[in-house]
């Protein structure tokens, strides 16, 4: 392996963040410099692709033992920072229109290159601090993106509240990587695996519960991060952020990183062992749970945005499914296509927002194809790719994660076929109701097209959520299972996706078209089942506001009022008696003080 | 040569008092020192450090001497050096008082050094209640708020902690037979009862001083009535004084009589970071919600001393606990420093009152972002590379096999802390800076060039050691 290209690929766009901070948020260079450096990354990871390798400088050095910076080269890593590089560059030029007329533009691009360095860190990490250190490192970037309009109150409340939910998730990812460590010796995941034999091995009797344990607290760190159920409630808040960002961070990378890091895990400490664990099964469940719940939310949404975010959910589901039934090759292939049509419909909902003048609601919209023609051709092959049309990238990746739950035997099963018509059924909703009819607000009357720095990303995304699931493409994929072809075969997992496909599509169609306002109203799912209710007001207020405050009440009157201020009352006495005797300030006390203790050393020493 | 950190402030305080312009004496001594606490990290290895050497006393023996034992001190001496230079740079002395204002800053910073390059026990303490005095003073006639109240009660609070320590360290003497800290070992081990209740009274004694749980009530109204150099020099450095003494004396020591208060210590540590956690969580201004989360970070170094008691052959605890100390030190400073400037720009530190602040201040908010950011642990920064070696060398025992024993539990639960520290900074952030600007903030100056210079010399040194770590951990060896 080359050793300077992929510290390069890591460390430019640090550079580029501090220069970016340092020098160029002052002179109107931020903008360009932030996209030269994507373009730069994203060559250096076609360059990489296909080489292996690792390397690592010592981080942190404590007598033999060493936290390390280091770098892992394989099929896995440079298929993921071809992702990585390759939405990113997408999303930095589009920013550029996007963002041209904002006051905070320089700061936007500072933001975007902080997360690209810290994304690239995830991917590039050979063990599991650095992954910790950058996995923090992406939530502390989001934080400042999604607040990117920090004088929103929506926006402010929306960034604290993804971070604050991501550290929860967090808690328990640092204690499974603790734990991981005690039973395998190694942070390097190169060499876990031996250790986690020689830990079989030693306790064939608790072996299975101790690695499940430890697994399910590192996955509470994918939960936070790939926002599954029950820590999902951060990812729709955050589409206050710019929508670019919501493309790159909220649907593209970061939060498949959980996704990529479960993986990683996976073929870390070996297939073989996961297929024994019961984590696997809880894993498994909690993205299906997540796929269905989420769906069920989309349908109810009207906020485009929202709508693409609790798509967004729901196909982050499928992919922690399919991680659960260890199939995880076919979640991350569904990582790689899902990346390239997530961001075109995020970049897409972007361009009509951007043509809507701010405007967000689905039903304020309508008539977009004849005012924006290129781009609702984008985003309709976005959604055909989404809704898994039998030909599109969409379709293939969701076939080998329907297929290991058919595999699997699971019940599950029959939840992503349910979801499989909940996505059709909710896309042509949004498609339908923003794009086709009448336009339905003035700011839709006067969209018009969007120009060529938004377009061009739009079409070659376009290109790639389409053909991105054939081999010439596919294999540059992250993972791929090894039986995988590209061609369709009819059998009974592709029959029930395609009724699913068909059916979602009809009653979306029969639903909404020609419709003025939404016919269907579920109160459970516009509330989004009661979870932000739930958190807010039963865990913030009631719990955790009610909580600090009894601790508080308790330490001001018992600690502080009773047992301490008895004390102090009792000195306060002595020190009331001095006064008479001494002139009554602080200073004579406090030198008093001073001269007293050493005279009581003094006396002790020699008594 | 050492000698000559430790009294350089209390020479600058002298000439101070023979009426040398205070602030820029202040200045020019703080900046000077730091160079020569620069130099000294860099060469504590050479003894000609140590040189200095006055008896003061012969039976028994008590010798004014100075040195760098190990790594450890040469850190804190850094720390020290650092912190003071910030604070006396970010003092702005009401008008009339500069001389009791900088005098007592470089008095504070004379104690502290001389405290953490002490060899001779007698002075390791003296030099600790000499930098009480300033810490006190400054509090009863600049505070602000209930000043008189504030400062009765950590006057009164510290002075029982300082009696409590007393009593263990002239046990410890009475029993080892000598003053000179580096020959106490040579003794010999020291009988398990003895040891017991020795270590019983450092634990109270220095704990009470590093306000551990429930020793702590003193801290945050303290800190918030302090002038803003004082709480950074006590929050920063003299603070870690405490966990120094026990790293320095309890843990080589009476290693068998801290074992028998690990449960207990344990215990309290946890307090200090849940409980004192939840009530960072509910205050209402931001300088009482930094006083509680400086005492709710102890709690973290305390877990790195409680993982060194009970695995003593740890050399990851003690590493994790200085860089830890070396890290809260610096980023407490610069959120006390920083808060002191919110004040001064919006006449306000009531978190309700404000808002929008970015808006108007957006480097005061980089900065204190950056800072809040630091507290709550996040990479790149200082106190993150502390944190998880705090939570790696609690963990060093745990193979799996025998299950989870009171250190890792402990452990696992002050990881919580972790959650509680980002509620209360981001709250305050956003309360603060973000959201619209509000009457108090919407034409709030930013702060001032000079201003930032303190700002960004602490900022430097939390990224120099967050960014590798291994520039800290290199001095200790």
């Amino acid at each position: 392996m080359n050793h300077l290209l992929p510290w390069l690929l890591l460390f430019l766009p640090l550079a580029v963040t501090a220069a970016n901070q340092l020098v160029l948020k002052r002179t109107g260079l931020a903008p360009i410099v932030s996209v030269a450096s994507a373009l730069a990354t994203f060559v250096l990871a076609v360059m990489l692709i296909g080489t292996e390798g690792t390397a690592a400088f010592a981080w942190a050095t404590i007598g033999d033992f060493h936290l390390d910076i280091g770098i892992k080269l394989d099929a896995l890593s440079t298929g993921m920072m071809l992702v990585v590089t390759g939405v990113g560059l997408a999303v930095h030029v589009f920013s550029l229109a996007y963002m041209k007329d904002d006051e905070g533009k320089a700061r936007y691009f500072t933001g975007l290159s902080m997360f690209m360095f810290s994304m690239t860190g995830i991917v590039l990490a050979d063990n599991f601090i650095m992954t910790f250190i950058f996995w923090e490192l992406v939530g502390f970037s989001s934080y400042l993106l999604i607040g990117h309009w920090y004088q929103k109150e929506s926006a402010a409340d929306a960034a604290k509240k993804a971070f604050i939910t991501n550290r929860i998730g967090d808690f328990g990812f640092m204690i499974g990587i603790l734990m991981l460590w005690g039973i395998t010796g190694h942070l390097t995941f190169d060499q876990m695996q031996p250790g986690l034999q020689a830990f079989r091995a030693a306790n064939p009797s608790i072996w299975v519960g101790v690695v499940s344990a430890t697994v399910l607290c590192i996955f509470c760190g994918a939960v936070g991060k790939s926002a599954q159920v029950p820590l999902h409630v951060w990812l729709p808040d955050a589409m206050e952020g710019p929508t670019p960002v919501s493309a790159l961070i909220h649907a593209a990378t970061m939060v498949a990183a959980g996704v990529y890091m479960l993986f990683r895990v996976q073929t870390t400490l070996g297939t073989e062992v996961f297929e024994q664990l019961p984590a696997s099964d809880v894993i498994a469940w909690t993205g299906g749970i997540t796929a269905l719940l989420a769906a069920l939310m989309a349908t109810q949404q009207d906020d485009i945005k929202r709508v693409l975010a609790y798509s967004t959910l729901s196909q982050l589901g499928y992919m922690v499914m399919a991680v659960g039934f260890v199939a995880g090759d076919a979640g991350m292939f569904h990582l790689f296509t899902h990346a390239w049509f997530k961001a075109l419909l995020f970049l897409g909902s972007g361009a009509v927002i951007y043509a809507c003048h701010h405007e967000q609601d689905i039903w304020k919209m309508g008539g977009l194809v004849k005012k924006m023609p290129l781009t609702t051709l984008t985003f309709a092959a976005g959604c055909a790719a989404l809704i898994a049309v039998p030909g599109t990238s969409g379709f293939f990746s969701k076939e080998l994660i329907l297929d290991a739950a058919h595999k699997a035997g699971s019940p599950l099963f029959w939840v992503g076929a349910l979801v499989a018509a909940l996505t059709p059924f909710y896309m042509t909703r949004l498609f339908v109701v923003a794009f086709l009819g009448k336009h339905r607000s003035e700011n839709a009357e006067h969209a018009h097209e969007v120009g060529p720095l938004m377009l061009v990303p739009l079409g070659l995304l376009a290109l790639l959520a389409l053909l991105s699931g054939y081999s010439f493409l596919n294999r540059f994929s992250p993972a791929l299972p090894e039986d995988h072809s590209d061609a369709i075969h009819l059998n009974i997992v592709s029959g029930i996706s395609l009724v699913a496909l068909i059916i979602g599509v009809l009653a979306g169609w029969l639903l909404y078209a020609g419709k003025e306002k939404d016919p269907v109203c579920i109160p459970l799912l516009r509330d989004r089942f009661k979870f932000d209710w739930f958190y807010d007001t039963i865990l913030i207020h009631y719990f955790q506001n009610f909580l600090a405050a009894v601790i508080h009440f308790f330490d001001e009157f018992l600690i502080n009022g009773l047992l301490v201020g008895g004390l102090t009352r009792c000195a306060e006495g002595v020190g009331n008696v001095f006064r008479r005797v001494q002139s009554g300030n602080l200073q004579a006390y406090a030198f008093a003080f001073g001269f007293g203790v050493i005279l009581i050393i003094y006396l002790t020493v020699f008594i | 040569m050492l000698a000559l950190i430790v009294f350089l402030p209390l020479a600058a305080f002298l000439a101070i008092l023979l009426g040398s312009p205070a602030r820029l004496t202040a200045i020019g001594a703080a900046a000077l020192n730091l160079g020569l606490a620069l130099y000294a990290a860099a060469t504590w290895h050479c003894p000609c450090w140590g040189v200095f050497s006055v008896p003061v006393l012969a039976k028994p023996a008590i010798n004014l001497a100075f040195g760098f034992p190990d790594g450890m001190s040469a850190v804190m001496v850094l720390l020290t050096a650092i912190v003071t230079l910030a604070a006396v740079l970010s003092g702005k002395a009401p008008e009339g008082r500069e001389t009791l204002y900088y005098g007592s800053s470089l008095l504070l910073s004379c104690g502290a050094l001389g405290a953490f390059a002490a060899t001779d026990m007698f002075f390791f303490y003296a030099f600790h209640e000499l930098a009480l005095i300033p810490t006190f003073l400054m509090i009863g006639i600049l505070g602000r708020g209930e000043r008189r109240a504030a400062a009765w009660k950590i006057t009164i609070y510290l002075g029982l902690g300082s009696i409590v320590l007393l009593a263990g360290l002239v046990w410890l003497a009475g029993l080892t037979g000598t003053f000179d800290m580096s020959k106490m070992a040579d003794a010999g081990r020291i009988d398990p009862v003895a040891q017991k209740g020795i270590a019983g009274l450092l634990i109270v004694g220095f704990g009470t001083l590093v306000s551990l749980f429930p020793f702590h009530s003193w801290a945050a109204p303290a800190y918030a009535s302090a002038p803003a150099p004082i709480a950074m020099l006590h929050a920063g450095v003299l603070k870690k004084f405490g966990l120094y003494g026990l790293l320095r004396l309890a843990i080589p020591l009476v290693p068998d009589g801290l074992e028998a208060w690990l449960n207990p210590l344990l215990l309290l540590l946890l307090g200090n970071i849940l409980w004192v956690g939840y009530v960072t969580v509910s205050q209402k201004r931001l300088d009482l919600m930094l006083g509680n989360s400086s005492v709710m970070h102890m709690g973290y170094i305390f877990l790195a001393v409680a993982a060194l008691i009970a695995f003593p052959e740890n050399p990851l605890a003690r590493s994790a606990a200085i860089v830890l100390m070396f890290a809260h030190g610096i980023s407490i400073a610069l959120l006390f420093g920083l808060a002191d400037r919110i004040e001064r720009s919006t006449g306000s530190i009531d978190l309700a009152d404000l808002g929008g602040l970015g808006k108007s201040a957006p480097a005061l908010a980089f900065m204190f972002g950056i800072a809040a950011m630091a507290s709550i642990g996040l990479p790149g920064l200082a106190n993150f590379a502390g944190e998880v070696l705090v939570f790696l060398a609690a963990f060093k025992s745990y193979d799996g096999t025998s299950g989870l024993g009171p250190v890792q539990i402990t452990c696992i639960l002050s990881i919580w802390g972790v959650v509680i520290s980002a509620v209360y900074m981001l709250r305050a952030y956003r309360n603060i800076f973000q959201g619209p600007a509000g009457t108090l903030t919407c034409s709030a100056p930013d702060i001032t060039i000079t201003d930032r210079i303190p700002a960004l010399l602490l900022i430097v040194v939390l990224l120099a050691v967050g960014l590798y770590p291994n520039i800290l951990l290199n001095l200790l060896k």
